[in-house]
């Protein structure tokens, strides 16, 4: 930590609100009204949100901290001697400790906040890989990666003469661990998989995985854009060497998201963009980079995006992500029972370890028409490929419809989805 | 949602049952057409005569809208000349964009489309087989049965 670091304070203590609602039962009612979107109307109907994997809501408190930030604390950080510089400073360092809380990283320096998952990715595919990998080496990663986590390495490995190996997914959308266990060879630098895949809602065993590629010595990078909404992390009971997530898929503003590294990795690692922030001394003849972790903040970053992040990160540990989980799955059972049996349906993807994402196909008509219809109905759902365009052609789709829940959705509005799917059925009948 | 301004009765019709659907033995050009964003791929045949279009046809899969529209042009254009089609397509793009009105036009059945303009997601939808003609009537009097090196795009 440089000099003009504000000291370290104890984070926010929750609002009285919150611990009474912690107390009581999970209540939905409650929640729903911490978003004011939720109150929209969609043509005319209630907005039914369910695209939740795309990017969530955000509570009010979170939209305050944002414009609160601009309102009474803007400056810059970490260079400003006056009052509000230090409350800037203060504001975005606390929200760097309050997610080293969220994931469990054992060191705040292990937090470095990126633009998101994509950057954190890209990130370690820079650096890591310039430090590491060689001509043969191999990366390795699996079939049902969002395209942040197939391209960086795709760059990284042309850059370097490096492959890229892919281990592939079953019929039901998972990986067997039998297969990523022989694509592993002495000549793998990298293991990089997703934790809850975007377009199949399948969670992989990233623990299994990780002990699996530290018994040969190779560090894991885990995407963890969505499951770090929808359950709780502990980064050091998973053991993964890298953790990347976005704020935006957990209530919290666009722009902003986290790199976790584990210490020694990042420490070793050579700067990934060079500027402002990141350096201890620059002269023309050499640059000394600064510490842990501004060596990997260059410029100027999204302060107030921070700051309401952090509030997010409060907001969703006052719910507790144990119950936000636990909610959730009811969401996920009351949909299956409802649509494994509706005719006319193809579910994507099957995994005995599912999140809240429910990728789909109507017999006969196309997903955007499907999303097109069900917008009318005040729904919102997702159609394409979800920047899963390989997972489209592993299952011989150009696209899917997806529903994906979050913590405020509730059963009835699941019933909503699936009164829209009878009359779009209807229509194309 | 059954006066879907979108989802009219031929549109719904055309996308179930579309006019024709196949390729063209006799075509003397040909070009594919692509939308990357959700996987549309088209196919359009065209048998051209000196200046007319004697006879076109077309393949592929698509959203209900995207198939509709390629079925209507296919009906609509057939026996127009380059220049007629050229400015039934630029009439047509001028309807799905919302820049003129179904009633300040003469677009015959094309004016199932206006509905389009609310919806500008499904602009590219409505416009791929357009395109995808276009590219067709523009390129060299090719080989039939080799793809077109480039697939168009809307993008
Ligand atoms: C699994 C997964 N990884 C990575 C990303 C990329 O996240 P972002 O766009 O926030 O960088 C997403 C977003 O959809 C995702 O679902």
């Amino acid at each position: 930590m440089s000099a003009n670091q504000a000291p370290i304070s104890a984070p926010l203590p929750a609002s009285n609100a919150g611990e009474r609602r912690r107390a009581n039962a999970y209540d939905v009612e409650a929640i729903r009204r911490d978003f004011p979107i939720l109150r929209e109307l969609i043509h005319g109907k209630p907005l039914v949100y369910l695209d939740n994997a795309n990017t969530t809501q955000k509570p009010e408190l979170v939209i305050e901290a944002e414009a609160g930030f601009y309102r009474h604390d803007c400056s810059n950080i970490h260079r400003a001697v006056y009052l509000l510089g230090e409350r800037a400073t203060e504001a975005y360092e606390g929200a760097r400790r309050k997610a080293q809380a969220f994931i469990n990283a054992a060191h705040e320096y292990e937090i470095i906040f990126t633009r998101g998952t994509t950057e954190a990715i890209n990130l370690v595919a820079s650096s890591f890989s310039r430090m590491t990998l060689q001509p043969g080496d191999e990366v390795l990663i699996t079939g049902m990666e969002h395209h942040s986590n197939i391209v960086p390495w795709q760059l990284a490995c042309e850059s370097t003469g490096a492959k890229l190996r892919v281990v592939p997914i079953t019929n039901e959308g998972e990986i067997v661990l039998e297969d990523f266990e022989r694509s592993m060879n002495a000549r793998t630098k990298l293991v990089s998989v997703v934790h809850v895949s975007n377009a199949l809602g399948t969670i992989n065993p990233v623990k299994t995985i990780v002990e699996m590629a530290h018994n040969r010595g190779i560090p894991v990078l885990v995407d963890g854009a969505q499951s770090t909404p929808h359950q709780p992390i502990d980064v050091q009971a998973l053991g993964c060497d890298f953790f990347a997530l976005s704020s935006h898929k957990m209530y919290g503003p666009t722009g902003i998201g986290v790199l976790y590294g584990r210490g020694e990795l990042l420490e070793k690692m050579p700067p990934y963009q060079g500027g402002g922030d990141m350096i201890s001394s620059v002269t023309f003849e050499k640059t000394l980079y600064n510490d842990l972790p501004y060596k990997f903040e260059a410029g100027t970053p999204n302060i107030a995006g921070t700051v309401a992040f952090g509030a997010a990160i409060d907001y969703l540990t006052t719910i507790g992500m144990d119950r936000v989980a636990a909610h959730e799955a009811t969401l996920l059972e009351h949909a299956r029972r409802l649509f494994d049996g509706m005719k006319g349906i193809r579910i994507i993807g099957a995994a005995r370890e599912r999140g809240g994402v429910f990728s789909f196909m109507l017999d006969g008509v196309h997903p955007h028409d499907v999303a097109t219809l069900l917008d009318a109905e005040g729904i919102a759902v997702r159609a394409g490929h979800h920047c899963a365009q390989p997972v489209m052609d592993r299952f011989g789709v150009p696209a899917t419809t997806r529903a994906s829940f979050g913590l405020y959705n509730t059963t009835a509005e699941i019933d909503a989805l699936a009164d829209g799917i009878e009359k779009v059925k209807e229509m194309f009948r | 949602m059954s006066q879907h301004s979108l989802y009219q009765e031929m549109i719904l019709d055309h996308s179930k049952r579309p006019r024709n659907f196949r390729a063209l033995a006799e075509a003397n050009r040909k070009a594919d057409g692509f939308n990357r964003l959700c996987g549309d791929k088209v196919t359009v045949f065209v048998r051209l005569e000196g200046d007319v279009i004697r006879d076109l046809s077309f393949q592929g899969s698509g959203c209900a809208i995207s198939t509709a529209s390629a079925s209507l042009l296919t009906e609509v254009l057939k026996g127009k000349t380059q220049a007629e089609a050229e400015r039934i397509f630029h009439k047509f793009h001028d309807l799905v964009t919302g820049k003129s009105h179904p009633e300040a036009e003469e677009m015959g059945k094309l004016a199932v489309f206006s509905g389009v303009s609310e919806y500008p997601a499904r602009v590219k939808c409505a416009s791929l087989a357009w395109h995808t003609l276009q590219a067709a009537l523009h390129q060299e009097p090719a080989a039939t049965g080799t793809a077109a090196p480039q697939p168009v795009s809307t993008e």
